[in-house]
C-alpha cells in the first residue's frame, strides 16, 4: 500500500460508500474507533502507572505492551470486517452480473415462444398446454431475474428513485386497474376507503411498486375453502386499501381477510427469501424478494412500513411516505 | 415495402424478431455488428433503423453518434432495443437521438413488434 493509498482510506465518508453498509459495520470507520480507543487507554494507562508504579522505564515498557497488544486486536476485528464486507459487496456484484446475463436468454426463450404460440400456428391442445406452461414459467424466471436485480441495486445505492409531485390517488387508481383482472379471477372485492387527496414528493413508481406487491399478496394468500365446506359458509374474500394522513406522512394500508402469518413467522418477513410456512405449504409461488425490496425501497426514500396480522384471520399490511412540502405547509396553515 | 435494417449481435433475438417482421411484410437488413451496420445505415437507405446498445466492434451509441452525424442517414428514425435499463443509458440514447428506447426483456415480441409498426407508420 502507498502513502496515496493510505491516505485515500482515511476518507471514512467515501470508503464507506463503497461497501454499502451501515457506518458503525464498516471497517474504516471502525479502525478509526479502534484508534481512539487505544490512545484512551494508553494515556489511562499512564496516569495509572505514574500514580502505582514507581520505575518510569516499566511504566513505559506496560504502556507499550498494552499499545502493541490493543492495536494487534484491533486489527485482526477490522481486517476481519472488512473481508465480510468485500464478500458483501462482490457478493451483490455478482448478483448484479448473472441476473443481467440471464435477461439476453430469458428475452431469447420468450420471444421465441411467442413466434411459436403467434396467431395462425397450427397446433393441438396438448402443445397449448405445454405452451403456456412454458410461458408462465419464463414470465417467473423473469420475475425473479428482475427482484434479484432490484435487491443489488438498492444494496449498491444505484436504484434509480424520479423524485416528483403527484397525486395519491392516481397511482392508487393505475395499481387498481393492473390488478382488476386478476383479482376478478380470484372472486375477491376491493374497497377503497380514504381521507383527504394528499399530494406526495417522491417516486410514483416507488409507491405503485410498494401497493402493488402488497396488493398481489393479498390476492396471492386469499382464504380459499375447502371441497367439504358448504357454500353458505365460504369465507368470501375482500381486501381494503386506506390512505390518509398520518401527521408529517401519509399511510397506506392493505387489508384482507385471507390466510395471515403464524406469529412464529412474523418477525422474519422482512427478510430477504424468506417465505412464510403456510405460503410453502399452500405451494403459493413467490422469490420472498417481495417485501425485502419494498421495505428496502420505502426506508431509502424517508417512509416506513409495518403489519399486523392473524393466522387464518387475515393481515394488515401499511406503508408511510412523507407527504409533499407543499402539502405539509397547506397541511399546518390549515 | 419497408425497410428495417436490424443491427443486433445475439443470433436468436435476431431470427425471431425478423421472422416476426418478415410475416408483417417489412424487408430486414440484418447485421450482426455495429461497423457493419453504419455501412448498411448508409448503402441500403432503411426507413427504421433498430439497434441494440451492447455490439461487437463499434457500440450502439457510438452507432447512434455517427448515424445522426452523418447527412446521409441522420433523418431515420432509430429505435433503440436493449437489456440496457439504466436511467442513464436511456438519456444518453435518447440525447443522441434516438426516437424510442425499449428495453426488450419488458415486452412481449408482439408488443414491440407493434411498436416498430406504429414508428414506420410515422414514417
Amino acid at each position: 500500500m502507498t502513502f496515496r493509498d493510505f491516505f485515500l482510506r482515511l476518507n471514512v465518508t467515501e470508503e464507506c460508500k463503497k461497501y454499502s453498509t451501515p457506518l458503525w459495520q464498516c471497517p474504516q470507520f471502525l479502525f478509526l474507533m479502534m484508534g481512539g480507543l487505544i490512545i484512551v487507554s494508553v494515556v489511562a494507562s499512564f496516569a495509572i502507572g505514574r500514580q502505582y508504579i514507581a520505575d518510569p522505564q516499566i511504566t513505559l515498557l506496560l504502556i507499550l505492551a498494552l499499545s502493541g497488544v490493543l492495536l494487534s486486536i484491533a486489527f485482526i476485528i477490522t481486517r476481519s470486517f472488512e473481508q465480510l464486507a468485500e464478500a458483501n459487496r462482490l457478493k451483490t456484484e455478482f448478483i448484479s452480473i448473472v441476473s443481467h446475463q440471464l435477461r439476453s436468454p430469458l428475452t431469447n426463450l420468450k420471444w421465441g415462444l411467442d413466434f411459436l404460440m403467434g396467431e395462425g400456428a397450427a397446433r393441438n391442445q396438448q402443445e397449448t398446454s405445454y405452451f403456456h406452461i412454458l410461458k408462465e414459467n419464463i414470465g417467473r424466471m423473469h420475475e425473479l431475474v428482475n427482484d434479484l436485480l432490484t435487491v443489488s441495486r438498492v444494496e449498491q445505492g444505484t436504484f434509480p428513485f424520479q423524485e416528483k409531485e403527484f397525486e395519491l390517488e392516481e397511482v392508487i387508481k393505475q395499481v387498481l386497474v393492473e390488478f382488476q383482472s386478476a383479482s376478478h379471477a380470484s372472486n375477491i372485492e376491493i374497497k377503497v376507503e380514504r381521507k383527504g387527496s394528499p399530494k406526495l414528493y417522491n417516486d410514483p413508481s416507488l409507491v405503485r411498486h410498494a401497493l402493488g406487491n402488497l396488493l398481489d399478496n393479498a390476492i396471492r394468500y386469499a382464504w380459499k375453502d375447502g371441497e367439504a365446506v358448504p357454500k353458505e359458509d365460504r369465507r368470501e374474500n375482500r381486501i381494503v386499501i386506506r390512505y390518509f394522513p398520518e401527521g408529517q406522512n401519509v399511510r397506506v394500508e392493505v387489508e384482507d381477510n385471507g390466510v395471515g402469518i403464524p406469529a412464529h413467522d412474523q418477525k422474519y418477513i422482512f427478510q430477504k427469501f424468506f417465505r412464510s410456512s403456510n405460503a410453502v405449504r399452500r405451494q403459493t409461488e413467490g422469490s420472498g424478494l417481495g417485501l425485502f425490496i419494498v421495505k428496502s425501497l420505502l426506508e431509502k426514500t424517508g417512509g416506513g412500513i409495518g403489519f399486523h396480522s392473524t393466522e387464518d384471520k387475515g393481515s394488515t399490511f401499511w406503508f408511510t411516505l412523507p407527504l409533499s412540502s407543499k402539502a405539509r405547509l397547506s397541511a399546518k396553515a390549515g | 415495402m419497408k425497410k428495417i435494417l436490424f443491427i443486433e449481435d445475439e443470433a436468436a433475438i435476431h431470427k425471431t424478431l425478423s421472422d416476426a417482421l418478415e410475416k408483417e411484410e417489412y424487408e430486414i437488413i440484418s447485421a450482426l455488428d455495429g461497423e457493419i451496420g453504419l455501412r448498411l445505415a448508409k448503402e441500403k437507405a432503411p426507413d427504421l433503423i433498430l439497434l441494440d446498445l451492447v455490439l461487437p466492434k463499434i457500440d450502439g451509441f457510438e452507432v447512434l453518434k455517427s448515424l445522426k452525424a452523418n447527412t446521409e442517414t441522420e433523418r431515420i428514425p432509430v429505435i433503440v432495443l436493449t437489456n440496457l435499463e439504466q436511467m442513464e443509458d436511456i438519456q444518453k440514447a435518447i440525447d443522441l437521438g434516438a426516437r424510442t428506447y425499449l428495453v426488450k426483456s419488458n415486452y412481449d415480441l408482439k408488443e414491440v413488434v407493434d411498436k416498430i409498426k406504429k414508428a414506420t407508420e410515422e414514417v
